[in-house]
């Protein structure tokens, strides 16, 4: 009998946390393939943060790092410039690297940092119970906006990959989801890519996945992709974002 | 040996790259700025890693990464920097991750001055960070102890995993002083099995983590750092007596007040005053029984604390370690002000009439 289908090398045997509906299984399932069909798994180093993914050590089988919060990008540059040749990548969900960890994202990108970081995106502090983030978007309502964000008070969302692609050092930038087959082939296609040019030497490398978060947004996981896809994707739009050839030695 | 005149935060960055230091990662602060201006030239010549990074904070999670992937890891920087680095100091700890930490020490609170201070007390020997940890804290007295413990420290941080702070001041930062390279004392130091740097032919992954979410793990977590605590302070802790043995009168300081207080015993010596200098060098664990001790001679009749620092924070652990037995005074200065030999001779003339 020939196996057609079995769970990835890259991940462990432990049952995951997340929430029915979530979409970091998915995203987990497609950084960890990523990394075994690359040849990178046995010598990889990831970095998880503080947030929903906080426990992403206890799934990816590779060596892993959990971070203080917002400072995944800072230990991976530990890390990446000593061991040089080896894989290396943070894990990183909005709060985590979209505010209290702007600083170090933003430095890490700009010396061309050559990891990569795997940004989810669900527009919510999905761990602490669902406060604004600084992607939630204009009006969408969270536990500490709760009649919906307003500019006045917050300000508009931010775009991450569009701000990071205004660096040199920052060599590729794309924005995928994983509501449907079609995006979870995309999603993984540029999670690969983004590894292939970690590896090639040519400089910071980001993806952002949209997710879900069916739980802090009070709907479905059916409803929640739904949502995703009339409201996030119109502001945070798909696609490559930046993607600069090899020449950056 | 030969002697070679070093300035005190050239001499830091030397001995560290002397004593393997693979990687630096630092942020410019006053009056530290010559240990990441030295290591940039130096450390990549001898085939280490040098980064500037964007904050104190995110020099202190470089030096986490790092030295969780195995490597010999640094950072410097003075006062409020270090203020800067306690999440990540805490998570270090947490973590039990090998690391070296120098603060060159200056005024306070807040911006303070860039005067050498003695302010910094507290956080280095109670934990600046949040959680019940220890860090081993050094504190020399001059150039030529700040290089010996500087080397000293990345062993000690490697044998019981966990982070050694070096607390120098601006002065010794900013002296010039001849010096002579000892070589380090040999420890055992166990492999670092544990780093994550790559799985390879390991049945299991590592992980560098300080969650510890179920609540009995996290209890069992704390009691094997307790453990580990009890060990440096069985092991590492470390003072110096000078003419304590017949001494009336006991000066309690450390690193450069302990070095104007010796000049002061002389005086007071040649005019027939007994008096002794008791210097803890490991400011954590404190050499708390030795002291307590030597409050109980009979011969001991007070102590005088001296410190740069306004109202005393040493002074804490002195009056604790000697628990009442003798009274216990002080002597400090804040702001880069330092206590004078002058000052030290009077105040304890004073006091050897009063106890008298």
């Amino acid at each position: 009998m020939a196996i057609v289908y079995q769970k990835s090398a890259g991940l462990t045997d432990s049952e995951l946390h997340y929430c029915p509906g979530c979409n970091h299984g998915i995203i987990h399932k497609l950084v960890a393939e990523s990394l075994v069909e690359l040849g990178l798994l046995d010598d990889a180093i990831g970095v998880c943060p503080v947030g929903c993914s906080v426990f992403a050590y206890n799934y990816f089988s590779c060596d892993m790092l959990e971070a203080a919060h917002g400072r995944a990008p800072a230990v991976a540059t530990g890390i990446k410039r000593t061991h040089p040749t080896q894989a290396v990548f943070t894990y990183q969900g909005d709060g985590d690297l979209a505010s209290i960890g702007a600083a170090e994202i933003v430095h890490a990108a700009m010396r061309g940092e050559k990891f990569t970081t795997i940004f989810v995106n669900n527009a919510i502090y999905g761990m602490t119970g669902g406060q604004m983030a600084p992607t939630t978007l204009i009006g969408q309502r969270a536990t500490t906006c709760q009649s919906g964000r307003t500019v006045e008070q917050a300000g508009m969302p931010i775009r991450m990959a569009e701000m990071l692609s205004t660096l040199d050092g920052c060599v590729y930038a794309e924005r995928v989801c994983v509501t449907d087959i079609a995006n979870i082939n995309k999603a993984k296609r540029a999670i690969k890519k983004a590894f292939e040019k970690q590896m090639n030497r040519e400089g910071f490398t980001f993806v952002e996945v949209l997710s879900t978060c069916p739980t802090n947004w009070g709907m479905t996981p059916i409803k929640a992709v739904e949502w995703l896809k009339e409201n996030m994707i119109p502001y945070y739009p798909l696609g490559v974002i930046k993607d600069t050839g090899a020449e950056v030695k | 040996m030969e002697k070679e005149l070093w300035k005190g935060n050239e001499a830091i960055a030397e001995a560290a790259i002397r004593a393997g230091c693979n990687c630096f990662f630092g942020y410019p602060i006053t009056p530290q700025s010559e240990v990441p201006e030295y290591m940039s030239v130096h450390l990549p010549e001898a085939g280490g890693v040098f980064v500037q990074s964007e904050s104190e904070v995110a020099a202190i999670n470089m030096v986490y990464g790092a030295a969780g992937a195995g490597m010999r890891a640094m950072t410097s920087s003075s006062s409020p920097g270090i203020s800067l680095k306690q999440e990540g100091i805490s998570y270090l700890a947490g973590a039990e991750l090998p690391c070296v930490i120098v603060n060159c020490m200056r005024g306070g609170p807040g911006l303070g001055t860039i005067q050498p201070s003695q302010g910094d007390y507290f956080q280095a020997t109670r934990g600046g960070g949040n959680g019940d940890y220890r860090t081993v804290v050094l504190a020399p007295s001059n150039v030529q102890e700040t290089v010996d413990f500087v080397q000293q420290a990345f062993d000690i941080a490697d044998q019981y995993r966990n982070p050694v702070i070096v607390v120098c001041d601006g002065l010794i930062g900013q002296m010039m002083e001849p010096i002579e390279w000892h070589p380090v004392p040999k420890r055992n130091l166990p492999p670092k099995d544990w780093a994550a740097c790559g799985r390879r032919d390991r049945d299991h992954h590592n992980v560098i983590n300080s969650l510890y979410m179920d609540p009995e793990e996290c209890d069992r977590h704390n009691l094997h750092l307790e453990e580990k605590y009890a060990q440096i302070q069985a092991n590492e802790t470390r003072w110096e007596a000078v003419h304590c043995d017949d001494a009336e009168i006991v000066i309690t300081a450390y690193g450069t007040p302990a070095r104007i207080a010796l000049t002061a015993l002389e005086t007071l010596r040649a005019e027939g005053i007994k008096v002794g200098l008791f210097r803890p060098i490991t400011l954590w664990p404190f050499p708390e029984k030795a002291l307590h001790e030597l409050a109980g001679a009979a011969h001991v009749r007070a102590f005088l604390d001296v410190e740069m620092s306004s109202s005393g924070q040493m002074l804490d652990d002195v009056r604790l370690a000697v628990e009442g037995q003798k009274p216990v005074h002080y002597l400090g200065h804040a702001g880069g002000v330092m206590p004078t030999v002058e000052e030290m001779v009077e105040s304890v003339k004073r006091l050897e009439k009063e106890v008298k």
